[in-house]
């Protein structure tokens, strides 16, 4: 690159000059309505080409926040397909609606009060035996998540099978959406996965330890005296403090512990 | 057609990239690294980071950092007019009213909405998209937290976060910080967030760029999409806490006498602007990315629009470190659907090289972010960077190595976010490596605040990336999670408490707008720029000149005239 070009760094220029490649443009329907987007775009910034705004609909644009789920499907297929309109690319013909919001039951609870038993779960979600076991919420899921599945573990009352299976869901209401038996799955998953984390999953006794030592004052004058030193001198020990290797095992400990 | 899901064009530069590999590979498993950069190094490779280009930045002409120069695109929403006509607003009518008003969504909003009710506090949240909706809930790397005694202490947090910031941070802050990260950590844990553990219930934890110890805690490569769901969660649980969605704040409400009282929101979707009026307001309204500082893509959400800057500057708050922003080393610069999308810092915490166009190191993959963003750039500028056929440039993360170094499906698993999002788009980042550039990522700075998110404005509490002090001038890895969970708690207790009992009844005014808006007539500003922002504008050029409505009528085409 020669010093000219060196001021137009190509993806500085990215976003406002934004140099189409001569895409070749093809028809989509958004709601049912024709518009001419550049092929490869996703179908949220297709939806931006044609002239839409977002106020719901948009969110993370990266696939983990769950506003822009959105079903479609192309032309002469009788298949109901969904995905994240910031992640799906769209395809010649392609009809689509987004579902930016979808009705969906949500029990209230007192977290502290539940136990790690099964039956706090059916308490309250009785509604999860409604499930007829048809699997159109694993269908219906863009993440790709056996969502039927985790639904059949909570049924068995594996809390922590379903807790492992849903981790990824993102809980944008799809498969709620194409229940049958009218469940609120992504609910229920949030429920499985608190119970697993607080009160199935082992706590870390280190940090309870640490906390204790902190409580004690342990590090009280530690923290004081650094934050009077001067700035050459912090520089000095933040340069002489030993660093744990990358490659060292959990079992590591360090040669100075003046400061532990 | 395609070479391991890239187009063929990529096929020459993948090939490299395999050749080195195994010779990498090996001195991964040896323990040899890439040498660090001492302190006068970075110095100067950092001349090459953006924040460092005069031409991109300004001096704000009125507010309290008058003469401070910070980025154009900053500049731009500090001087510019409020929303609404500052007279035209009947205050006396109020439309909701509360003890605590928290301003945001994400992380940092709904953690200190759950502690003020904790606190007996009714809690109103008010924020612009969804609950939730927020850069919390895209956080992937982990949360930064000294729990293992027998080899870490707050001592070395606190010297880490001194570093990466320059050691210009706010000492009291990051005293605070250090101290109280492992109890946020706990809380955490006892509301069921599914730390990534050893059988035993120790955590996991790696590296990040900056750190001296692994203190790097995670929930698989989800570990703000877990917090954040599972504080949301807490919070519906909360019969006191009402959460107003879509309907922003768009300026603070200070009463007679001085204090922060409430906030004017706007439901976006009707169009209404409604009076709140609250005995103490937090402001948790996140980062900026959207504002696309010096034309870098973002790895942020759709309303990371500097909102709560705006409306803190123009009641007052100054602003701390706003003259640096941050950019994270490695965000997707091709395949173009996930451009500026973040590639989580923990594939280089495991051991992913980072490579140029002829697939050979040239920085270590754990130098702070503001470094090695600037390294990364200065490749590129040498012309070793990888060519793409969108005109842009990028390098290599070697993801595959993973694979490798920590046995197959490393990556499938460990990274299972990641994966499902190239692997829909026809690469599998277990065999092919990631093409990635510098990306808009963070605020390192914000409101200027103290360690109990107290600011200039008695009752006005700020948390979260809207704050400018803990972090200095460059955030390491793993901090902001922490950030907003310690904050986000001290922040909703220390409100809760001043409603209760510092809180003065007065009349409600907005004459700061009607003094802001002065001060910008009297400096010569004349613009027709309007802010918050709230939302970013993508609409094309070519769509623009067609909308040619001259009056608005609004929605539907109502007059209100």
């Amino acid at each position: 690159m020669s010093v000219k070009e060196e001021k137009k760094n190509p993806a500085e220029t990215a976003v406002k000059e934004k140099k189409q490649i001569a895409a070749k443009l093809i028809p989509i329907y958004i709601m049912g309505k024709r518009y001419e987007v550049p092929e490869g775009l996703t179908i949220m910034k297709a939806m931006e080409y044609a002239g839409y705004r977002f106020i719901r609909g948009c969110g993370c644009r990266g696939g983990t926040c769950g506003a822009c789920g959105t079903v479609y499907r192309k032309p002469g297929d009788y298949k109901l397909q969904v995905a994240l309109a910031c992640q799906k690319t769209v395809e010649p013909g392609m009809y689509m609606a987004q579902i930016p919001f979808f009705p969906a039951n949500r029990a209230q609870y007192e977290f502290t009060d539940l136990t790690s038993t099964p039956e706090e779960v059916f308490k309250l979600y009785p509604e999860l035996f409604r499930c007829v076991a048809c699997n159109a919420c694993t269908k219906a899921c863009p993440q790709g998540i056996e969502v039927m599945d985790a639904i059949a573990a909570l049924k068995q009352g594996n809390i922590a099978e379903a807790a492992r299976l849903s981790f990824d869901c993102i809980q944008c209401g799809l498969c709620t959406s194409r229940c049958f038996g009218e469940l609120a799955q992504y609910h229920m998953f949030q429920l499985a996965r608190r119970i697993y984390g607080a009160k199935i999953l082992p706590r870390a006794e280190h940090l309870a330890e640490m906390i204790g030592t902190i409580n004690e004052g342990r590090y009280d004058q530690i923290l004081d005296e650094l934050k009077h030193v001067k700035e050459d001198e912090l520089k000095k020990l933040y340069q002489e403090r030993e660093s744990e290797p990358m490659a060292a095992g959990e079992d590591w400990k360090p040669e100075d512990t003046r400061y532990l | 057609m395609s070479y391991l899901g890239y187009p063929d064009f990529f096929e020459p530069y993948i090939k490299k990239v395999e050749q080195t590999r195994p010779a990498r590979v090996e001195k991964r498993k040896k323990g040899e690294e890439f040498p660090f950069m001492s302190l006068e190094e970075r110095q100067e490779i950092l001349k090459h980071h953006p924040d460092y280009k005069e031409a991109g930045r300004r001096e704000i002409k009125v507010g309290p950092n008058k003469g401070y120069r910070i980025a154009h695109e900053f500049v731009d929403l500090l001087e510019a007019k409020s929303k609404v006509d500052p007279d035209k607003v009947d205050l006396t009518r109020t439309d909701y009213e509360t003890d605590v008003l928290v301003i945001g969504g994400g992380g940092a909003a709904t953690i200190a909405a759950l502690i003020a009710e904790e606190n007996s506090a009714q809690v109103v949240v008010a924020t612009k998209l969804r609950h939730g909706d927020a850069n919390t809930m895209m956080a992937e790397g982990g949360i930064q937290a000294a729990s293992k005694g027998e080899k870490d202490s707050p001592y070395y947090h606190y010297l880490d976060v001194m570093g990466g910031g320059h050691f210009k941070n706010d000492s009291d802050i990051v005293a605070a910080f250090v101290k109280q990260a492992p109890d946020a950590l706990r809380w955490l844990e006892s509301l069921g967030v599914m730390f990534s553990k050893f059988p035993d219930g120790r955590l996991d934890a790696m590296h990040g760029g900056g750190t001296c110890r692994k203190r790097m805690h995670y929930c698989a490569d989800l570990s703000g999409l877990e917090i954040m769901r599972t504080v949301r969660d807490e919070a519906r649980n909360r019969t006191n806490i009402k959460v107003l969605e879509f309907s922003p704040a768009v300026e603070l409400i200070v009463n007679e006498h001085g204090q922060c009282a409430g906030a004017l929101l706007y439901n976006m979707e009707t169009e209404e602007y409604l009076v709140t009026k609250a005995k103490a307001v937090i402001l948790a309204t996140g980062g900026a990315g959207r504002l696309h500082v010096q034309g870098f893509m973002t790895t942020n959400h759709y309303g990371a629009t500097a909102d709560g800057i705006v409306l803190g500057y123009r009641a007052g708050v100054p602003l701390a470190f706003m003259h640096t922003v941050q950019y994270h080393p490695t965000g997707v610069v091709f395949p173009e659907q996930i451009e500026g999308w973040l590639i989580t810092e923990r594939f280089r915490s495991e051991g992913s090289d980072i490579l140029n166009v002829h697939g050979e190191k040239f920085v270590n993959e754990r130098e702070p972010r503001d470094v090695e963003s600037a390294r990364v750039i200065k490749e590129c500028l040498d012309g070793k960077g990888v060519p793409i056929p969108t005109e842009k440039v990028g390098i290599w993360l070697d993801s595959p190595m993973l694979d490798i170094l920590h046995g197959e499906g490393r990556v499938r698993t460990a990274f299972v976010g990641k994966w499902k999002v190239y692997d829909r788009l026809g690469i599998d980042i277990s065999k092919a490596p990631m093409l990635v550039y510098p990306t808009l990522h963070y605020q390192n700075g914000g409101l200027k605040n103290d360690a109990e998110c107290e600011t200039a404005v008695p009752g006005l509490y700020v948390a979260g990336e809207v704050t400018g002090g803990l972090h200095g001038e460059n955030r390491l890895m793993g901090n902001s999670l922490m950030d907003l969970v310690v904050f986000g708690r001290i922040a909703g207790r220390n409100a809760a408490i001043f409603a209760k009992k510092k809180a003065k009844e007065g009349k409600l005014t907005l004459e700061h707008v009607k003094k802001y808006h002065k001060e910008l007539e009297e400096a010569g500003i004349i613009t027709d720029r309007v802010a918050p922002m709230l939302l970013p504008d993508y609409t094309r050029p070519e769509v623009k000149e067609k909308q040619l409505t001259a009056i608005y009528l609004g929605l539907g085409g109502k007059n209100r005239a």
